[in-house]
């Protein structure tokens, strides 16, 4: 029987994390992620965990803590957000490429240039070509779930993940959620007992030497192609975990796709305010869709495709900005991953809630009425666009 | 009775330190309690003690999908009053709404803070119901109270028994800490005035 609670998000996380009772967790405080490792540290100071809690002076050391502990063999996890997140910038690409299965909370939040604490999604997204997995959540539950269902995958995968929120909106927003029992989850991660560590005296190992031209690129296309097998493995993650609690994840969630004429594919908290949007419109008639991506890395390139493909136009929503000229993050991956397509949608992109800017049920209705516009008039005008933006010259 | 099948959103206004907050997510408690699908979220900017903030209050029986913020609330609650005038906390109140303000003046004497609002004004001396019963001006649970009762999200006497379980919970150390907060709960309820 599941636990019925209300809690924060950044509650759930830090609750996921005494389920999971880690060996270390290195980390350094920034908001709004700050909650995480504080909840956690009550639970180590109340014995609740037998984690040794490493306090450090910087997130640098925060993943380099996690880093050193992961290969000596160690289950290792944290917990940042925005600049924390950019200060940890090269020791993510080294945890990469170390295949170090470290699990990261990551609070998402704009970066500085002003500086903001609001909720954005720039600072996971610039990081989207580190070598990391990440996953991303609508909910409390959502991340709750994830959290523990990165642990297996980024261990399967030797990868580590980030498991992501929205900061603010999901992070100190409480709102109902079902727990699942200590001992449940405790078997659902199991021992983690990797093939090869440092404190492993008969198989003695470098991690992270310098890697000279004839090997450099062998190990990055290993890389690779550990991304490419990610796939299957968070399917069955997410099988056993359904057959654990009842509830079911994939690389995104299809709602209301089926007959829908237009849809939106979105990440993260603004997917619910947007299926509110869709309630309102199917009760006048409208058919309309929205795809809510829970895995961006790896990226979900074919099926996301079939999925668009179900409609005839679609609004990529980023909540991130390339200044690429050419869209958001997002934009750019679905919308190239319909091109050999014969019979595929229009697609445009619209950048939104940036530093915390609200996104509205009203916001999406004017969205899903562009793309019926594009629709009837089989024209995607231009499809770079923002929303929610009260300069008047960018309307 | 609390009322079944409809959304009640709650805005709570109050100024950094006070307690709105807090209050905002111990109403979220005890409507969850009842059985209710919650949400209870603040709006955060860089606060100091004393700045204006906001929190917001979902409450329904079916889970809420929407994470913006509430431009359209049932109820508002005002914790500090000298947020009228400066904070357009009336604003976008939907008819029927009510505002429920911490004041030791009457209901009319606040409609002029009020500009183009025409809606039902309550008020309640949380200052003077936290002096005499807890010894201290923690306006919290009285403009908690103040709001349960004034919007019925959730049946009033289960409330009670309920807040008195947090408190004994939260208090267990400090007994007259409990009786105290009871007192200024039910006083609240009672004395709360509407126009």
């Amino acid at each position: 029987m599941a636990i019925r609670d209300r809690m924060s998000g950044n509650e759930a996380v830090a609750m996921a994390m005494k389920q999971v009772n880690p060996d270390v967790m290195g980390a350094f405080p920034i908001t709004p992620s700050t909650e995480i490792p504080q909840y956690f540290s009550e639970y180590i100071a109340n014995g609740l965990v037998d984690t040794e809690f490493i306090a450090v002076e910087s997130e640098h050391s925060a993943m380099s803590t996690c880093m050193g502990a992961s290969a000596a063999g160690a289950r290792a996890v944290t917990a940042t957000s925005s600049a924390g997140l950019a200060l940890m910038w090269e020791l993510l690409y080294v945890a990469a490429s170390s295949r170090l299965p470290i699990t990261m909370a990551v609070v998402n939040r704009a970066l500085t240039g002003p500086i903001n604490i609001n909720n954005d999604h720039s600072d996971s997204m610039g990081a989207r070509d580190s070598g990391w997995l990440q996953m991303y959540a609508e909910t409390n539950q959502e991340v709750y779930d994830n959290f523990i269902q990165g642990i297996l995958i980024s261990e399967a995968c030797r990868l580590p993940i980030m498991i992501c929120q929205d900061g603010f909106i999901t992070s100190h927003g409480v709102s109902n959620i079902d727990l699942i029992e200590d001992e449940k989850v405790k078997e659902f991660v199991g021992e983690y007992r990797p093939e090869n560590y440092l404190l492993k005296h008969e198989n003695p190992l470098a991690v992270g030497p310098y890697g000279v031209s004839p090997y450099y690129m062998e190990i990055k296309r290993q890389q690779a192609q550990a991304m490419k097998d990610a796939m299957p493995v968070i399917r069955d993650v997410a099988e056993k975990f359904e057959d654990m609690t009842g509830r079911s994840y994939g690389f995104f969630e299809e709602y209301m796709m089926d007959d829908a004429e237009v849809a939106l594919v979105i990440i993260g908290s603004s997917a619910g305010t947007g299926k509110e949007a869709v309630d309102r419109l199917r009760a006048e008639g409208k058919k309309v869709g929205l795809i809510k991506l829970r895995v961006f890395r790896p990226f979900p390139r074919i099926p996301l495709a079939e999925a668009m493909c179900k409609v005839k136009a679609v609004a990529i929503m980023d909540k991130a900005e390339s200044f690429s000229n050419s869209g958001g993050p997002l934009f750019n991956e679905a919308r190239n991953s319909l091109y050999d397509l014969e019979n595929k949608p229009y697609a445009v992109n619209y950048i939104y809630g940036l530093g915390g800017r609200d996104i509205t049920v009203e916001d999406f209705y004017d969205i899903y009425q562009d793309l019926f516009v594009i629709y009837d008039n089989d024209d995607p005008g231009d499809v770079y666009r923002y929303i929610g933006v009260r300069d008047s010259r960018f309307k | 009775m609390a009322r079944r099948n409809e959304a009640v959103e709650i805005r709570w206004h109050g100024r950094g330190g006070q307690g709105a907050k807090t209050a905002c997510l111990l109403l979220a408690d005890v409507a969850f309690n009842s059985g209710k699908h919650v949400q209870g979220f603040p709006e955060y900017g860089p606060e100091r003690m004393g700045a204006p903030i906001t929190a917001y209050n979902r409450i329904t029986d079916e889970p809420c999908k929407v994470h913006s913020n509430i431009y359209h609330p049932d109820y508002v609650v005002v914790v500090d009053e000298t947020l009228l005038g400066t904070v357009d906390v009336a604003k976008g109140i939907k008819e029927g709404g009510a505002v429920i303000i911490n004041s030791k003046k009457e209901p009319e004497e606040l409609r002029s803070l009020l500009p183009g609002y025409e809606g039902k004004i309550c008020v309640i001396d949380a200052e003077r119901i936290s002096m005499e019963t807890l010894g201290k001006n923690y306006p919290n649970t009285p403009m908690l109270a103040a709001a349960v009762k004034v919007s019925r999200v959730i049946d009033q006497e289960l409330f009670i028994k309920d807040m008195e379980e947090s408190f004994r919970h939260k208090f267990s150390h400090k007994p007259d800490v409990v009786e105290g907060n009871m007192r200024a709960l039910k006083k609240s309820m009672e004395e709360v005035k509407v126009s």
